[in-house]
């Protein structure tokens, strides 16, 4: 179970952008979360991965509350959830190849060992051929590199997922491979998602329930 | 009522209306000379200058800059190898010899040959800039990388004690801190490292701050990796250019504070060949009329300084082509 509650964030104490919102997913499920842009829902998405610290309210996790947020967060509740960004450009550091794009969680978890064979098992089921994996982010296109990023998510097997307008700078082929590629990972490992967007009918279609940004702020 | 203000006021303005126009002067003749230019031949050249955001000199600049420290550094590397200077070869029957073909900068004050002692002069000298642009360069990448990665009262901290070195006259803290050695290359070296990683650590601070925000930092975090993991493979890499731009455009100044402390008897001992010990001895001599044991050093301290700084604009321009390159000296 991963629980928002009455969770209230922005970057300037004075003025939240995220105002009192509660939420709860429960493991295995999919919650798509809409709302225009602007509204907060990206802030939203990073509290709920423990990436943005918020100014009152809590993130349970599993039945526990989360230890702290960004680096004060404990490494296994961090890496409890894989996170995709919006514009994969920014998300992938420039000076990584692909395939150490895809590995660094485990590197960075001392898991180096296990990394030929996660990669050569993950680059498929996301679409990426093995020539594209030694190349660095300037030399793709932004949907081969959302999908290493997609990898790069998936890599320690995350119990939640949280997908920030994963799409929005994708074409249709390459959002349904996206797509496929999470459902077919949660339909294996049982894993939950919270999936941010702007795109009702996207979000209606993979998500099985979907809220709108005004209905859960009353 | 004659009110003294007014009365100040008006002058200051009129002062304004005369600077403005001998401002305007030397401009009007920089446009007719740009007009003249606008042959045919040179509008593409001229062009691409404009285009580079560069006036049409800059060319001309960075060949000779380049062609300069080419030079500089093959002279440093191969007159010691030819022409071993036998450094305490005092030729007194030879003392203050005007430039001559024997020797084309003249000699000292108890005779030595002054090209062969401005080249190891200046081989002191870049070795002293080069090292300690490069350790102030480190201190700076690591006081401004740990501030920037810590942030909070770690980055207030950090950025104090830094405003308090920067309000100390660094030449000031320079001479304070050689004065506590025995005089030599080291101490020299020392006193410019301390004194010059201020401006390195905010860039890099600034640097880091900016890179911190940035979604792949998250995604790093989410993976399960370390502050330390994260500053040392995502953030440090990201600022290693602006870090080496700050190290060569230091080189030149180092110099020149090198030079500093040689010229006010703090540096290098009196007997070494060190463009400021030349500079300095050279002062007496000078009042008698004999211009060249001046001169000589000198342009070895103001031509190479300004050769490489040339370069490093070039760098600075690649780097963040919305700054015009400038001396930072």
């Amino acid at each position: 179970m991963l629980e928002l509650r009455s969770i209230t964030a922005g970057y300037d104490r004075d003025h939240p952008v995220v105002r009192d919102v509660s939420l709860r997913i429960a493991p295995g499920e999919a919650v798509g979360l809409l709302g225009p842009s602007g509204c907060g829902k990206s802030t939203l998405a990073r509290v709920a991965a423990l990436l943005h610290r918020p100014d009152a309210g809590t993130v349970i996790l599993d039945g526990e509350p989360a230890t702290g947020y960004r680096h004060r967060a404990s490494r296994a509740q961090r890496t409890a959830y894989g996170v995709v960004f919006q514009q994969p450009r920014l998300s992938a550091d420039p000076r990584l190849r692909l395939a150490d794009l895809i590995t660094e969680p485990l590197r960075a978890t001392g898991r180096r060992a296990e990394a030929p064979a996660r990669l050569a098992e993950l680059a498929p089921t996301v679409g990426l051929s093995a020539d594209l994996l030694t190349r660095r982010p300037h030399e793709v296109s932004d949907g081969q590199l959302q999908r290493a990023c997609l990898a790069r998510a998936l890599i320690l097997r995350p119990r939640w997922l949280i997908c920030d307008e994963m799409t929005a700078m994708l074409d249709a082929s390459t959002t349904a491979a996206l797509v496929t590629a999470v459902e077919d990972y949660r339909r294996e490992s049982g894993a939950g998602l919270l999936a941010v967007g702007h795109d009702r009918v996207l979000l209606e279609r993979w998500c099985g329930r979907t809220v709108g940004w005004a209905e859960m702020a009353s | 009522m004659a009110d003294p203000l007014a009365e100040t006021a008006q002058r200051t303005r009129e002062t304004a209306e005369t600077s403005r126009k001998a401002v305007e002067t030397p401009r009007k003749a920089a446009e007719t000379a740009r007009k003249a230019m606008e042959t045919p031949g040179a509008a593409h050249w001229h062009q691409r200058a404009a285009r580079r955001g560069g006036r049409g000199t800059r060319t001309l600049r960075v060949r000779t800059s380049a062609v300069l420290v080419a030079a500089i550094v093959l002279a440093v590397v191969a007159v010691p190898l030819l022409f071993p200077l036998d450094g305490q070869a005092v030729d007194l029957a030879a003392k203050l010899r005007a430039p001559s073909p024997a020797h084309p900068f003249g000699t000292d004050e108890v005779g030595r040959d002054l090209l062969l002692r401005c080249v190891y002069g200046l081989r002191v000298s870049l070795l002293v800039g080069v090292v300690a642009a490069l350790a102030a360069t480190v201190i700076g990448t690591a006081v401004g990388a740990l501030a920037g990665a810590l942030g909070g009262w770690a980055d207030r901290g950090v950025m104090r004690v830094v405003d308090l070195f920067s309000s100390v006259p660094h030449l000031l803290l320079g001479i304070f801190i050689v004065a506590m050695f025995r005089p030599g290359v080291w101490p020299v070296i020392i006193s410019v490292a301390l004194t010059h990683w201020l401006s390195t650590a905010r860039i890099v601070r600034a640097e880091v701050l900016s890179l911190r925000s940035r979604p792949y930092i998250d995604a790093a975090v989410s993976g399960g990796a370390s502050r330390w993991r994260v500053t040392v493979r995502h953030l440090l890499p990201g600022v290693l250019p602006q870090a080496g731009l700050a190290a060569v455009l230091m080189v030149p100044h180092a110099i020149w504070h090198e030079s500093a402390l040689s010229f006010l008897g703090l540096g290098l001992p009196a007997h070494e060949a060190s463009l400021g010990n030349m500079v300095n001895s050279a002062r007496s001599s000078l009042l008698a009329g004999d211009w060249w044991p001046t001169l000589f050093p000198g342009l070895f301290i103001i031509v190479p300084t300004l050769a490489i700084a040339g370069l490093a604009g070039v760098w600075r321009e690649r780097i963040n082509p919305r700054r015009r390159s400038e001396l930072m000296l």
